[in-house]
């Protein structure tokens, strides 16, 4: 057992079931706060998988999440695609370059400022819903409702041209799937860099009322730091909210007394968003922490130059920390969960992500009273090869 | 009980605003904290707790 428990596991990603995180996670966590683990890179560091351990580290300053130090959790391909600094790219930065990109973005997602986006996220959620009506049941979710909404959202805040979509959302699959070769991550983040470096630059002659010009507006920021802002914005913006959406009904629709609950009492959304978040916990890989000097930490020391890969999916399901952790409960308080991150570098879209689930859940089940699973469960195609999880699609039924 | 906020340390992430709305807002300029009741009536303290226990940047504290 002793042996055992020194080896260095390689992090699992396959899954028994759709909604729980790999089966050696649940295993592992009640071992012990910490495991030695195997990076992408053959380097050897650790694996947190208690609540308490990633909360933690994920608040030290001592860790650090810059890409020069980071080794990949999984996969030779991140290795080489995070050797490209990109300036701009701040959720691979520490402070102080972090903290300069932060306080000129916070103001502009603040709860306020998202609370003023909601008539017309209603409203695009009500278009996107009009659509899938008339396109007639059945249809993929994914494709009609759960990607365009936070899509479209996104691009009116940025100021980028939906007609677009479809080039960066091509790129943002690419850069995100984990069976992609390196070349092909090089070419899709070169043609989604030009595109924006073409539209910041535009927004630089004839500026309009959106983020991107306000940046440029700020003249804090040059041209290139502005795209790279612009990328990561983009990318967080549309795959993680697209991605709650579609698996949050796939769980709900697994889950029918849950979703009976809410129906009969839609006040019930926010806890509903709040658990859904800590029970899919989509960002399943990582996040990853290096120590910039020796740690000590749960009885061990994380050497200077070790990471740490902190399973949120395995921290959200920590007993200690929330009671029947596996069961999806929309009544619970489910606050407190890690599935934003925690720490400095915490989401910056959290607020504009809960407001958009806490429209989209429940305007897709007052349009469809009878919404139901079009294929048999084992035919819906999980994301386990994407850096963010959910589903490819979700065929759906009314 | 007397909120400590701290707006060097605050990552504007909105946390305290959605736990206590009462109390807590957030700059129009940069989003950081803005403590609208430094020392809240009983009824709010425990909302305010659990805004000081999931501010992510550990910007807030009680004295």
């Amino acid at each position: 057992m002793t042996k055992a428990l020194s080896d260095p596991v390689p992090l699992p990603l396959a899954r028994d079931t759709p909604f729980d995180p790999p089966s050696e996670l649940r295993l592992w966590r009640g071992e012990g706060p910490l495991r030695p683990m195997i990076f992408g890179d053959g380097h050897v560091g650790w694996l947190a998988t208690r609540h308490s351990t990633v909360r933690t580290v994920l608040a030290d300053p001592r860790f650090s999440t810059r890409i020069e130090v980071m080794h990949p959790p999984i996969g030779q391909r991140l290795s080489q695609q995070t050797l490209t600094k990109l300036p701009g790219f701040f959720l691979r930065e520490d402070p102080p370059v972090h903290t300069r990109f932060r306080r000129l973005l916070t103001g502009q997602f603040t709860v306020r400022r998202m609370r003023d986006l909601e008539p017309r996220i209603e409203k695009i959620a009500s278009d996107r819903l009009d659509a899938m009506e008339k396109a007639g049941s059945p249809a993929d979710l994914v494709e009609m409702f759960a990607l365009p909404i936070p899509s479209l959202v996104i691009c009116e805040l940025l100021g980028v041209p939906y007609a677009d979509h479809h080039r960066f959302q091509k790129d943002s699959a690419t850069l995100l799937n984990l069976d992609s070769s390196v070349e092909q991550v090089r070419e899709a983040l070169s043609d989604l860099m030009g595109y924006l470096r073409e539209l910041v630059a535009a927004k630089r002659r004839d500026p309009g009322d959106d983020l991107i010009s306000g940046l440029v507006a700020t003249g804090q920021l040059d041209d290139e730091e502005i795209t790279g802002a612009s990328v990561l914005l983009l990318v967080a913006g549309h795959e993680t909210t697209a991605n709650m959406l579609a698996l949050g009904t796939y769980a709900l629709l697994d889950n029918p007394e849950q979703l009976a609950a809410l129906r009969r009492d839609p006040s019930l959304v926010d806890s509903a968003v709040e658990e859904l978040l800590r029970y899919l916990t989509i960002v399943h890989i990582g996040p990853v922490r290096t120590a910039t000097e020796d740690v000590e930490l749960e009885g061990r020391v994380i050497k200077a130059g070790q990471a740490v890969t902190l399973s949120i999916s395995a921290a959200n399901r920590d007993p200690e920390r929330f009671e029947a952790p596996d069961d999806l409960d929309i009544t619970r308080q489910a606050t407190g969960h890690l599935a934003f991150g925690h720490g400095i570098h915490q989401c910056l879209g959290q607020q504009l992500a809960r407001i958009e689930m806490r429209i989209g859940y429940p305007a897709l089940l007052r349009r469809f009273p009878g919404l139901r699973l079009a294929i048999p469960p084992q035919e819906v195609e999980m994301r386990s090869n994407m850096a963010i999880y959910g589903v490819h699609r979700l065929p759906v039924a009314w | 009980m007397r909120i400590n906020a701290d707006t060097d340390r605050c990552i504007g992430a909105g946390m305290c605003v959605l736990t206590a709305p009462d109390v807590f807002d957030q700059s129009e300029d940069d989003g950081t904290v803005l403590v609208l009741e430094p020392e809240p009536p009983e009824a709010r303290r425990a909302a305010v707790r659990r805004a000081v226990q999931v501010c992510p940047s550990g910007a807030l504290s009680l004295s």
